[in-house]
């Protein structure tokens, strides 16, 4: 994992003491609100329905089990003991006081953590593969080039005031585990002729206009990088609309201008940006990439698991999947437990995971895209303490990517974009699919949900994706198919008119059951879907 | 690296224009009059259009008619990698939380709109002990102080 050197606690030390003395100013009536917004906002306090939200930076969705537990401390002592885990890998906090938030701040620092640039129309924090170092199909670790990216755009003078917010996700396997082409920028981190380099996928992203990333450089080498990056956002930060908030992301700048011309405008601009030195040198990459060297793993570990406990074998044939070393698993620990909130944990689930992180995980664990967490480096030999501990805590729910494992934005019960409320459609569906064996017998089967055309619920990435509007003061949920935000990224298609809240849960089991009766040999849901296409499913689920 | 004056005082030039300072021009009547020195450049222009003639301007003055509009940052750093060394002010919505980006930026003079109060400004031009990313004010990066 990364440490921070003197000059890493330097630069979050001296953003507190700046947030601090907005908070005061703000207190003293000395700044407007209109002008504090953006400033809180770069420090990840929203504004929400009821009270202030803070959202704390989860790099890349790394954390250790210091910072885990001081996430829990942070839920303890100023929010109501839990915290929600977000689609890009970080936490937030829903009921947080404004004069607390420099104290939070100075308490996250302490355990080199900040929310720097977790709102506001600048680069957030950049997300990545939770099985990052731990998965068989990777070529190398991305996060070194997240943790580059990471520093070069932390403050960054240019790209501070942009049009609009701007996400970077970073992959190094061809799975993609991080909805990478649905990023702002996604980069894979690919190989060729030996040596890896950054393919670049700009211009995606979900909200009200979702779009795919198209690709446009294919092998950025990695002492271009950052000046690539730099070239890619200054013809953003030039040329993004303005105009209209709903038009500022740079998907809408290349989906007017073409792939084809804001690529031309990036090389000519990436040619001038190189001469400039920005770029660091491989002396620094290695400097960073060797503190993510991989945790001595014994290769010898026994590999077999005892299956004995029938529960425990659920668990592990859902939620284990392969690590690259032999003995080893990857451990995913879900946060979508009937009837619950999804993402959320309590303060004692969050310390308890830290536990396990440290005792079983060498100290690591992950935050994913999905609202999960998953331990990285666990031996196969302790699969066994491991769930009976997260079992007694009610974290060892086997669905993972089962059609229970939903994500969902926090939705009108918390927020003051929302139309209609996400939590309780969310509980509904996990509570009609409750059966086990049922969810199994369907698969594979990714459900999403937003609360409004935003889409911080990833709706229109979901296998099946569920839309909450507003229709004439109600709450109305349209109903999406066949999306993903995998490698074989596609988005989904609105099947017709809208439900209420008890429709779209039936409307959600025809559609199961229609698959059910539909599908070929090994097919999942989306692979149906793409075969039959949409009119067997629109006239089993409107007559 | 562009070589430009580190002028720490940061001078606050007042209204418009200092006293006996030759008004800054629009860019368009700039680029059809040879005797110029002073221009005004808009978001939306393009600083570009301004590098050949940069050996003959004093001043260029970057409008930022609202804060979060932040076109203007990447217009001063244009023209700073262009070489240009005379004076680079910020006018408009420019406000205390803003002004140390914008040094950065190139930036050397400002002109809000609303006076700044001066220990605000000192407080926040002194506050970044180092930076993680080179940018036009010719600070020595964090990874260069790293690897020497």
């Amino acid at each position: 994992m990364y440490k921070y050197d003197e000059y890493d606690h330097a630069m979050v030390a001296a953003r507190v003491a700046e947030f601090s003395d907005q908070v005061k100013r703000r207190l003293a009536g000395e700044i407007t609100e209109d002008q504090f917004k953006p400033l809180r906002l770069m420090n990840g306090l929203y504004l929400q329905l009821h009270a202030y939200m803070l959202r704390v930076a989860v790099p890349y969705g790394t954390l250790d089990s210091r910072q885990m537990r001081m996430l829990a401390h942070i839920a303890r002592k100023y929010d109501r003991d839990y915290g929600h885990f977000t689609t890009r890998q970080n936490i937030q906090y829903n009921w947080i006081k404004l004069e607390d938030a420099p104290a939070i701040l100075e308490d996250l620092a302490s355990v080199e953590m900040h929310a720097i640039q977790t709102s506001g129309n600048c680069i957030r924090n950049i997300s990545s593969d939770q099985w990052a170092g731990a998965a068989a199909d990777e070529i190398t670790d991305p996060r070194p080039w997240a943790e580059l990216l990471r520093q070069w755009s932390s403050f960054h003078p240019e790209f501070s005031y942009l049009p609009r917010k701007f996400k970077i996700a970073v992959i190094a396997a061809d799975e993609d585990r991080a909805a990478m082409r649905l990023h702002d920028i996604g980069i894979q981190i690919v190989e060729k002729d030996g040596q890896h380099g950054a393919a670049f996928y700009v211009g995606g992203g979900m909200g009200r206009t979702p779009m795919i990333a198209p690709l446009i450089e294919d092998f950025v080498p990695l002492d271009d990088m950052l000046s690539y990056a730099e070239a890619c956002l200054r013809v953003y930060n030039r040329y993004g609309r303005r105009d209209n908030i709903y038009k500022a992301r740079i998907k809408i700048l290349i989906h007017e201008l073409g792939a084809d011309e804001y690529r031309r405008q990036v090389e000519e601009e990436f040619v001038h940006v190189k001469s400039l030195g920005i770029d660091p040198p491989k002396a620094e990459f290695d400097r960073i990439a060797k503190q993510f060297a991989p945790p001595p793993l014994d290769a010898s570990a026994p590999d077999e698991i005892d299956r004995s406990d029938p529960d425990f074998a659920v668990w592990v044939d859902q939620n284990v999947a392969a690590h690259k070393v032999p003995g080893h698993a990857i451990v995913n620990i879900s946060l979508k437990p009937v009837g619950g909130i999804p993402g959320d944990a309590s303060s004692a689930q969050i310390d308890l995971m830290a536990d396990l992180a440290e005792k079983y995980s060498h100290d690591e664990l992950r935050v994913t895209h999905a609202q999960n967490i998953v331990l990285p480096h666990v031996r196969k030999a302790d699969l066994y303490a491991i769930w009976q501990a997260l079992d007694a805590a009610g974290l060892a729910t086997p669905n993972l990517d089962l059609i229970s494992d939903i994500i969902a934005c926090p939705g009108l019960d918390y927020c003051s974009l929302a139309n209609a409320r996400s939590i309780p459609v969310a509980q509904k569906i996990a509570a009609r699919f409750s059966d086990l064996g049922r969810q199994k017998e369907l698969g594979e089967l990714k459900l999403k949900i937003s609360g409004c055309i935003n889409a911080c619920g990833h709706h229109h990435a979901g296998h099946i994706g569920i839309l909450g509007v507003d229709r004439k003061g109600t709450e109305n949920y349209q109903l999406l198919l066949g999306g993903s935000g995998a490698e074989d990224v596609s988005l989904g298609t609105i099947t017709g008119p809208g439900f209420d809240e008890d429709g779209i849960v039936d409307a959600i089991e025809r559609v199961t059951d229609k698959y059910l009766a539909e599908r070929s040999e090994g097919e999942r849901f989306v692979d149906t879907f793409r075969r039959v296409g949409m009119a067997p499913f629109k006239e089993a689920i409107y007559g | 690296m562009v070589e430009h004056a580190d002028n720490q005082s940061l001078p606050q030039a007042e209204g418009w224009h200092a006293e006996g300072e030759e008004p800054a021009v629009t860019l368009d009547a700039f680029l059809s009059q040879s005797n110029a020195t002073a221009v005004r450049l808009e978001p939306d222009e393009d600083a570009r259009a301004l590098i050949p003639h940069l050996d003959r301007l004093a001043l260029i003055e970057v409008a930022f008619p609202k804060f979060r509009d932040g076109r203007g940052y990447s217009s001063a750093r244009i023209l700073r990698e262009a070489g240009y060394a005379g004076e680079l002010r910020a006018q408009g919505d420019v406000l205390v939380d803003q002004i140390a980006y914008m040094k950065r930026c190139g930036f050397d003079t400002f002109a809000p709109e609303k006076p700044l109060n001066p220990a605000d400004v000192e407080a926040a031009l002194t506050r970044w002990p180092e930076h993680y990313q080179t940018a036009a004010d010719g600070a020595v990066p964090i990874w260069k102080l790293r690897h020497g």
